[in-house]
């Protein structure tokens, strides 16, 4: 294992949000802010409470998943797709490191900064209203296991993006509808019968589903079954990588 | 002689169907300075960048130090030092931070002098802690060979490393060349700038339409396909070559003030007694005689030109 390139890389990758920590903490937290101002303060103020939760506190595992999800695939796509598109990623292409040392390295880095930005974001909200979290472990387990898949996921679009359209597509066509439409903002239950069974069939709502429960208790899904969704896409993920690292997938002529 | 890297038939084909190398053959000698001469599109980076491993080679084998470049990369690239021919470069990080990154890349432990080295000899230490974003282009061209010789390879390839480049940069690269070649360090350089070559090579290789038209001794190559040129000026001008020079390769040039007469170096008798006999027999009386040799890259255009 060539450990000093794991960590070469992923310090380099540390210190690219370091030097824009204003962008990369500012973003995530006005937009949480302005999600409590309008939904929890303005809007929640007319709802009842979700489940015997009060909507302000119901929305906070939502908001923070849809953070969490949109950044760590911006992050990793953009960590990877940057030095392919400088052609400054010829140095790892010459240097002796596997294609799993690199994803390490940058995938490694990417989940960090979302893991600091799910915490800051969880900060944020803990200003706004009275956070409690019944099951903390769980709590830290979704959030890191959601780091670290989303990251991987965003390793792979940034391989596969050959564009900058491509980068920003899937982030704004696929995940951000998925998010809310995936019971962030609202229990399942209070949709239409059918529109719930449809629902189903949207992997975030596992996710939002599991990581409120960790905070409430309040699930839609077992948490068993959010846990074992979440794991699942993980390894769907690790599959795809290794095919890629098998093929040599857009990463070489 | 004692190979550091074999490229045995290695073929590369592009996505697009273009075959940019076809079935290279080249041995590279330990120590030795290798320049690889080609027109634009010869296949020259594709060739370096099979070899370092940024492109995958469609079929073939390259060894490098007895290393297979595919199968036992690491032994391989770790050996390997890059400088690429883009300047591609990041733009935030330090000039001391990015040749440390380079560094750690290839597996090498922190070393702060040897950095600091490498940085004075290339003048870039008084720049350690500027961003890359805001240094010239000739500085790029700088960091970039710090980068690769940021973890003491003992092979280098300088892809056209004086392109844009000025004067004292590129003396002071010469030098740098020269140095490491004392150390051991076996340098494989491209440069469109043949005096260059002829002046730092110990051999050359001659890449077009990705195939390898030749690889010879400099020295030898250049007595082997250098001609000779011996100008006659004439005291008045001729109005045409005299019957008796005909059977020569004479030419006149200057309205007809001189003679050219072309020979091989490598001849057994150059003909100049013949020449000289019959320039005498057609009554023409002489001013000066001036004898010349061809550089390399007479050699160099002749050859390609020949090829296409
Ligand atoms: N990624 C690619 N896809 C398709 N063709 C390519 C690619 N890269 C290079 N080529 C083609 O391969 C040939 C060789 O290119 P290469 O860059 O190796 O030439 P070169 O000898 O380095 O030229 P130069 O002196 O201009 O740098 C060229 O015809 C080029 O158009
Ligand atoms: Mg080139």
């Amino acid at each position: 294992m060539n450990f000093s390139a794991i960590r070469v890389i992923y310090i380099a990758e540390m210190m690219r949000a370091w030097n824009t920590l204003f962008q990369t903490l500012a973003s995530p937290v006005i937009s949480t802010s302005l999600y409590f101002v309008v939904f929890g303060g303005a809007i929640g103020s007319r709802i009842q409470s979700i489940e015997g939760v009060e909507y302000a506190l119901f929305i906070v595992p939502g908001l923070t998943m849809l953070t969490l999800l949109t950044q760590s695939i911006s992050n990793a796509s953009f960590g990877i797709y940057f030095p392919k598109f400088t052609g400054t990623i010829y140095e790892v292409l010459s240097a002796p490191i596997s294609f799993f040392e690199a994803l390490i390295g940058y995938v490694g880095a990417a989940a960090t900064k979302s893991f600091i930005i799910g915490v800051v974001i969880l900060l944020t909200a803990s200003l706004f209203v009275d956070l409690r979290i019944e099951h903390p472990f769980w709590m830290l387990l979704f959030l890191v296991l959601t780091c670290v898949t989303f990251s991987l996921f965003g390793f792979i679009i940034g391989l596969w993006a050959d564009s900058f359209e491509k980068l920003q597509i899937v982030p704004i066509l696929v995940i951000t509808p998925l998010v809310f439409l995936g019971g962030s903002f609202y229990s399942i239950s209070m949709l239409p019968p059918i529109w719930q069974t449809i629902t189903y069939f949207n992997p975030v709502v596992y996710l939002v589903s599991g990581f409120r429960w960790s905070f409430f208790e309040v699930a839609d899904v077992n948490v068993w079954i959010s846990l074992g969704m979440i794991l699942f896409f993980l390894f769907a993920c690790l599959a795809v990588v290794s095919w890629m690292f098998k093929t040599g997938y857009k990463l070489k002529e | 002689m004692d190979s550091v890297i074999s490229v045995n038939a290695l073929s590369k084909t592009y996505d697009n169907g273009f075959s940019a190398l076809k079935n290279v053959n080249l041995e590279i000698h330990r120590g030795e300075i290798l320049a690889l001469l080609g027109p634009n599109g010869a296949g020259k980076t594709t060739l370096i960048s099979t070899i370092t491993g940024i492109v995958s080679s469609t079929s073939g084998t390259v060894l490098v130090d007895g290393y297979d470049n595919v199968t036992q990369y690491r032994e391989a690239r770790s050996r390997v030092g890059l400088v690429p021919q883009e300047l591609t470069i990041g733009a935030f990080e330090s000039v001391y931070a990015t040749v440390a990154f380079s560094r750690g890349l290839f597996g090498s432990k922190p070393n702060p002098a040897y950095i600091e080295k490498i940085l004075k000899s290339l003048s870039l230490w008084d720049k350690k802690d500027d961003q890359l974003r805001m240094l010239s282009g000739g500085m790029k061209r700088r960091v970039l060979i710090a980068k690769a010789l940021s973890h003491e390879p003992t092979i280098l390839f300088l892809d056209e490393p004086t392109a844009g480049v000025d004067v004292e940069l590129r003396k002071d690269m010469w030098r740098l060349v020269e140095e490491l070649r004392a150390d051991g360090v076996t340098i494989i350089l491209t440069t469109h700038y043949i005096e260059e070559a002829e002046e730092i090579a110990d051999r050359v290789a001659v890449i077009n339409g990705g195939e390898i038209l030749l690889v010879e001794d400099k020295a030898e190559l250049m007595q082997k396909l250098g001609k000779k040129e011996l100008r006659v000026e004439l005291k008045s001008p001729a109005a045409s070559i005299p019957e008796g020079l005909k059977e020569f390769d004479v030419a006149l040039a200057e309205d007809g003030n001189q003679l050219v007469y072309t020979y091989q170096t490598n001849q057994e008798s150059t003909g100049i007694t013949a020449v000289l006999q019959a320039i005498n027999a057609a009554g023409l009386s002489l001013k000066d005689i001036q004898t010349s040799q061809s550089s390399l890259e007479d050699i160099f255009v002749d050859l390609v030109r020949e090829q296409a």
